[in-house]
């Protein structure tokens, strides 16, 4: 019966943020299947750990566990994820991960965002983004979390979030630069 | 403040994660340097523009009954198996059997009246979604229609004991529509009426001397958005049928505003 009674308990507080974890779990596996079995495995792990929680913010801690079962199953399903460093300025003189795939820009991002009006450019430059400066963009513009919630999701110092985001936009707009050149 | 500082700062503007202080330091370099007026300008377009194309991906519908069902079961369906579990039949006095059941049946109706009884809690969502469909049905949304803040919180003196914080946001997509009184949890309180895009959203404010701070709570009744907490001894909750986030996106504007003027 008191664990009927906790199952209630959690879903009422765990279920108001499927979107969420669905929507973080999506675009950090690419896929819908995936993301829903991350997502369900990730709530069945929430559930275990549903003790530890005491009414602090739940979809931050919700999308905390979803983000690892994520990262979990990425390991154990593809290819490795690249490793992340935890210093922004390695982060900033590291050639490696998506700089590769999408060259820094310096040009002016109102006229390159007004040549690529398309939505769908936009989520694939977003898609193609690695995966840690793809999640702090999710987290912050399209869950609206402030860098505190992301710092304690995403387990990085609140400097980090903050240049990861501004690293992220930059890439995503040289992507949607390379992508308006290769259409033409 | 030089150029090297303000594009470090730049990205917090932006998110408007910075302090007070900051705000202003950097603002007044943004005047006076085209340069760096212009990167701003370009992060915020750009901010706005994955925020408004990015897709956001809703969960398919059976996603959360799979999550139930691998939960496990609520009493209601508890009951049911053991009532029409096989292993009752011949294995059990049929005495015992029955009192077993009937005993186990009282359990799980109190249990149900008990989980039945709604808290205070979701009374007073659904005295806030009521209000909220009141509101717009008699046409009725403002007594004092100005997107002036000056002329809406003066309006409330005299009419309430406390005075909200009413802030025009339109420059944060949310124009101020106007305010009104209207009466929740046994009392007066304040309802401010912003719009984002074609929706309408009402924010009401109230004091809460026995709350201090909770974090902000959503939930969706009958497919009305709610936020809800408390900053600095007031509680708010705003309701809207706009997309969640966006009420989220508001809920936090207004929580900056609460703990940036206290009272």
């Amino acid at each position: 019966m008191t664990e009927a009674i906790k199952a209630r308990q959690f879903q009422e507080m765990a279920l108001p943020h499927l979107n969420a974890a669905y929507n973080l779990a999506r675009w950090l596996t690419h896929s819908d299947q995936d993301a829903q079995d991350v997502v369900q495995e990730a709530y069945l792990r929430a559930f275990k750990f549903f003790d530890g929680f005491h009414g602090e913010d739940a979809r931050a801690w919700l999308l905390a566990i979803v983000r690892n079962t994520t990262y979990t199953w990425l390991r154990q399903n593809r290819e490795p994820v690249p490793h992340v460093s935890f210093d922004e300025e390695f982060d900033d003189l590291n050639p490696a991960s998506s700089a590769t795939l999408c060259e820094q820009s310096d040009n002016n991002p109102a006229a390159i965002l007004a040549r690529c009006d398309d939505k769908r450019l936009l989520d694939q430059a977003l898609a193609q983004l690695a995966v840690e400066f793809r999640e702090v963009l999710v987290l912050r513009e399209l869950e609206n979390l402030s860098y505190k919630e992301i710092s304690a999701i995403a387990g990085i110092p609140i400097g980090t979030v903050m240049s990861r985001l501004a690293r992220g936009r930059r890439l995503l707009l040289a992507c949607l630069e390379q992508m308006h050149l290769g259409a033409m | 403040m030089d150029c090297k500082r303000a594009l470090t700062l730049l990205p917090a503007r932006v998110d408007q994660e910075l302090g007070l202080s900051e705000v202003k330091a950097l603002d007044a370099h943004l005047q006076t340097c085209p340069a760096c007026h212009s990167a701003f300008v370009g992060q915020t377009a750009l901010r706005d523009a994955i925020k408004q194309r990015a897709t956001y991906f809703q969960a398919p519908i059976d996603l959360e009954s799979r999550i139930r069902a691998a939960l496990p079961k609520a009493p209601e369906a508890l009951a049911g198996r053991v009532k029409q579990g096989p292993w009752y039949w011949g294995s059990w006095n049929w005495m015992n059997a029955g009192t077993a059941l009937a005993s186990l049946l009282a359990l799980v109706w109190s249990a149900g009246l008990y989980l039945a009884t709604p808290s205070p809690q979701e009374l007073l969502a659904e005295e806030v979604v009521s209000s909220h469909v009141r509101s717009l049905m008699v046409n009725h949304i403002a007594d004092v229609a100005s997107s002036d803040q000056h002329t809406v919180k003066p309006w409330f003196n005299g009419k309430l004991d406390f005075s909200p914080i009413v802030n025009d946001l339109s420059t944060q997509g949310f124009p101020l529509i106007g305010g009104r009184l209207d009466y929740l949890d046994h009392r007066s309180v304040a309802a401010l009426v912003y719009r984002h895009r074609l929706h309408l959203i009402n924010v009401y404010i109230w004091p809460a001397a026995k709350e201090r701070q909770t974090p902000i709570q959503t939930e969706s009744i009958q497919g009305y958005h709610l936020a809800h907490w408390s900053e600095e001894g007031m509680r708010y909750w705003l309701i809207s049928d706009l997309a969640p986030q966006d009420l989220m996106a508001l809920a936090r504007i207004l929580q900056a505003q609460a703990q940036r003027v206290p009272g």
